[in-house]
């Protein structure tokens, strides 16, 4: 008897919850081991990480704040995803469009905030799609896989903003590595009222309900999901695979830039060299625990938004080491994605040769 | 005993795959010394046969005796403890080690791998038997004919005695093909070896054959020794039939009434290997053009041309009279060809909806306002599910279809289109009767409603049973267009199998 995978026939929507829900109690199995194992107990330390932000407003609010760069980046990361390009340089996009966002905000002294607000985001689209541009150039006309360049630039931008804030955007009051305050109309509203939840979540939401709707609904998304899932067929029914490994690309680029302004228009207000702590690395788990789906990845980057909250919390309380929340996340995106592959294929047993 | 023992004997091998029947009790009788060819049609059974031997897949039913023992052979690693080595079509080496490390893992034990000696061996084998290769050159690097060789001197390494070679040349220039041939005579010579060619190619197996079986679905229908046939006398009985046997055309449209819709004119493809070399012919409306020929004389690289994958160095394809100035994929749906490839999972998503992939390649005629017309996919789809009889639900994923209805599907696409040239390529591969007929009534159905069908198919009898006039290629050319009332199976085997006219 061997197993032998075949490819199911339909997918019921309730398959990929339900396995999902399988692999986060695996995660919780194996990670409360860890965490016992570190002198915590596991109980208390998931209370902290799940269950305290939503306790609380301020909890809940600082967890969707922590979310809002996220929502970004895994739509970001999702849509690259959906057309085979494998974009893993959010991070460097999205630093990029950081870049982009304090240059106008530096200069948007006197814009009415209706300018200057939107104004702020396309500037911070416009340079993470710039900085996505060589790589996809690279793989769309000579084929060079995009993996190792995409995520090579990644460091290379934060040089870039080392090297600006050293320079000619050293405090000019301070003389710190940090740019000056961005003008006040650039900046994002809040949008809850005595919260830090900022104008960028709502753009975020809105991004990434369009790539839902335009992968769904639109001939385009078709097309682009047919190029990512079989370049072959794609080709012998005349689409323009490169074309379209091109845009995407850009497109991917945009979306992270813009979550790049966003934290810089609605939260920092000001360029520093920390400004982003791994959004773009995260934007590729928030994608992947969605399955590439994008109202998924909004529901991912809330959860992962209440375990950043949470393990701090939690690593204070109980003194267990704060990377555990990066524990949490790593071992749930090793469980999901074997689910996930699982949730395509039904296992049969069969006498014989395989 | 005085008289050599047979040293291997297969008998009555028998091997089905669902209800097609590949081997149908095969005895074969391999001698010490000599080189065994193993010819006939694609699919009669050789590849297989010689699998069983080698381990590779179990027979249902029959034994294998060697030295007169009957042995199991469960794996390849059994053949090789028998003696047995086999150098697939596909080869197995790992492409980023060097010849000597490749050869070190083929008899390296569980702890060792040893460098020095596998080094020596391939400096023995290159003064024993003319097999040089560079030790220490990494094998992706190197080219086909002499990752062969590291093949061969895996088998060897082994202490093999009787060596199975899968189409050997098929992969080979002319000048390799030489040297190879070579190595074959000086392990039959010098080794007393046992050798089985299985190849397409006359002239090889005329040269180095001591013994020739002919295969025929899956029968051994002779073994003889090689002088005893003449080269003719062999095709006849690869292709099977008798000289009579003509097929019947009297029910066909006269094709020589339509207009040219397609024609190639003077197309090369320059490659080392496998290209195209001056290749012209023209198809008219009604016509089907079938294209014969062993796999791997051009075919392929033929249908990729017209599906606009592949550009011509030369030469230019024609719609309609007019050159197709920039042939990409796109270019071609425009201009009116439609295609069917010989893959058909490469042809749509697996992933997709079969109401999605009915539509991939007019995507423009489904859209409004740029958003996909769903209504529309899925009126057409059930239109189609029900002219094509397609068993399969709108919303099923393509990939979860048997093979009969993925290629109605592809055909319905294909159809929907109305192309005026269709190329079609090895189209009831793989299917059961019923499937097979009803795909072969949509074809002929197609050329009498005026559409130009260029079929490329390995199995001559379905080329003789559809096509008005047939091309035969050979080596990457058009070795003879014949009509249909000229055609005989005898004078289409001899031109694939590249026996001058």
């Amino acid at each position: 008897m061997r197993p032998r995978f075949v490819l199911r026939a339909e997918d019921p929507w309730w398959r990929g919850p339900l396995l999902v829900l399988l692999a986060a109690i695996v995660t919780f199995v194996v990670t409360a081991a860890l965490i016992r194992w570190s002198g915590g107990n596991p109980i208390a330390a998931f209370r902290y990480m799940f269950v305290n932000p939503l306790q609380s407003k301020f909890g809940f609010t600082e967890s969707i704040l922590s979310a809002t760069p996220l929502v970004f980046t895994g739509a970001a990361v999702a849509i690259a995803f959906r057309a085979g390009y494998w974009n893993i340089g959010a991070e460097g996009q999205l630093l990029a469009g950081t870049i982009g966002a304090t240059w106008f905000g530096l200069h948007a002294e006197g814009l009415s905030p209706i300018i200057a607000v939107p104004g702020i985001l396309v500037a911070g689209a416009v340079c993470g799609a710039m900085w996505a541009m060589v790589p996809a150039l690279l793989r769309a006309r000579l084929g060079i896989d995009e993996v190792v360049t995409t995520l090579l630039l990644n460091p290379v931008a934060l040089l870039v903003i080392t090297g600006l804030l050293n320079g000619p955007w050293r405090n000019s009051e301070t003389g710190f590595p940090d740019s000056d305050v961005i003008a006040e109309s650039a900046i994002m509203p809040v949008v809850w009222p005595d919260t830090r939840v900022h104008l960028g979540l709502v753009f975020g939401v809105v991004v990434t309900l369009g790539c839902w709707w335009f992968i769904g609904r639109m001939t385009g998304g078709l097309r682009l999901r047919v190029v990512g899932l079989a370049p072959g067929a794609a080709r012998v029914a005349g689409l323009q695979v490169e074309r379209t490994l091109l845009t995407t690309a850009l497109v991917s680029g945009g979306i992270a830039g813009m979550g790049g302004a966003s934290e810089i228009a609605g939260v920092a207000h000001q360029l520093t060299i920390g400004i982003s702590s791994g959004f773009g690395y995260t934007g590729v788990i928030v994608a992947t625990l969605a399955a590439l789906s994008f109202i998924g990845s909004l529901v991912v980057a809330l959860m992962l938004g209440i375990i950043n909250v949470g393990s701090f919390s939690a690593s204070r309380a109980l003194s267990i080491p704060s990377t555990m929340g990066e524990v949490v996340q790593s071992v749930l995106l090793i469980t999901v994605v074997a689910a996930l592959v699982i949730q395509k294929y039904r296992i049969v047993w069969k006498r014989g040769e395989a | 005993m005085n008289s050599p023992t047979p040293s291997i004997w297969l008998k009555d091998i028998r091997k089905t795959y669902g209800t097609s029947v590949a081997l149908d009790g095969v005895t074969l009788e391999l001698k010490p010394g000599e080189v065994h060819a193993l010819v006939g049609e694609n699919g009669a059974g050789k590849t297989t046969l010689m699998k069983t031997l080698f381990g590779l897949t179990q027979p249902d039913a029959g034994h294998i005796e060697v030295d007169g023992v009957t042995k199991v052979i469960a794996s390849p690693r059994d053949a090789r403890i028998a003696g047995i080595g086999m150098v697939t079509q596909h080869f197995s080496l790992v492409k980023t080690m060097t010849v000597a490390e490749n050869l070190a893992l083929a008899e390296a034990g569980l702890v060792r791998v040893d460098l020095v000696k596998a080094r020596r061996t391939a400096e023995e084998a290159a003064a024993r038997y003319g097999l040089e290769v560079p030790a220490n050159a990494v094998v992706a690097e190197l080219p086909v004919a002499l990752q062969q060789r590291v093949e061969i001197l895996k088998a060897l390494a082994a202490d093999c005695r009787y060596l199975i070679l899968d189409e050997p040349t098929s992969v080979l220039g002319p000048k390799d093909v030489d040297s190879l041939l070579d190595v074959i005579e000086r392990l039959r010579d010098q080794e007393s070896m046992s050798i089985v060619l299985i190849s397409h190619k006359m002239k090889e197996i005329e040269r180095v054959s001591d013994r020739v079986s002919v295969l025929r679905r899956g029968a051994v229908v002779a073994s003889t020794i090689a002088t005893a046939m003449t080269i003719k006398e062999l095709v006849a009985l690869m292709v099977g039939g008798n000289a009579a046997e003509h097929v019947d055309t009297t029910s066909r449209p006269s094709s020589q009434s339509g207009a040219v819709a397609l024609a190639v004119r003077g197309v090369k493809v320059k490659r080392p290997l496998g290209g195209l070399d001056d290749v012209s012919f023209e198809v008219r409306k009604g016509e089907i053009l079938g294209i014969a020929g062993v796999s791997g004389n051009g075919q392929s690289e033929l249908v990729d041309l017209l599906s606009g994958t592949l550009r011509a160095d030369e030469g230019v394809v024609e719609i309609d009279g007019s050159i197709v100035a920039d042939p990409t994929p796109s270019a071609l749906l425009a201009a009116g060809v439609g295609m069917l490839g010989a893959d058909r999972h490469v042809a749509a998503v697996h992933h997709l909806a079969v109401v999605e992939n009915l539509v991939l390649d007019q995507l423009q005629s489904v859209t409004r306002l740029g958003h996909l017309d769903r209504g529309a996919m899925t009126r057409r789809c059930e239109i189609a599910i029900k002219e094509f009889e397609i068993k399969a639900m709108p919303n099923q994923h393509f990939g979860t279809l048997s093979g009969g209805n993925m290629q109605k599907v592809l055909l319905a696409r294909l159809f929907g289109r109305s192309p005026k040239v269709v190329i079609i390529a090895q189209p009831t591969r793989g299917l059961d009767v019923t499937s097979t007929r009803y795909v072969r009534s949509l074809i002929t159905g197609a050329r009498d409603n005026g559409t130009a069908i260029v079929l490329v198919s390995e199995d001559l009898d379905e080329v003789l049973e559809l096509a008005d006039r047939v091309a035969v290629m050979y080596q990457g050319r058009v070795a003879g267009i014949l009509h249909s009332q000229e055609v005989t199976r005898e004078k289409l085997g001899e031109m694939m199998a590249g026996v001058p006219a």
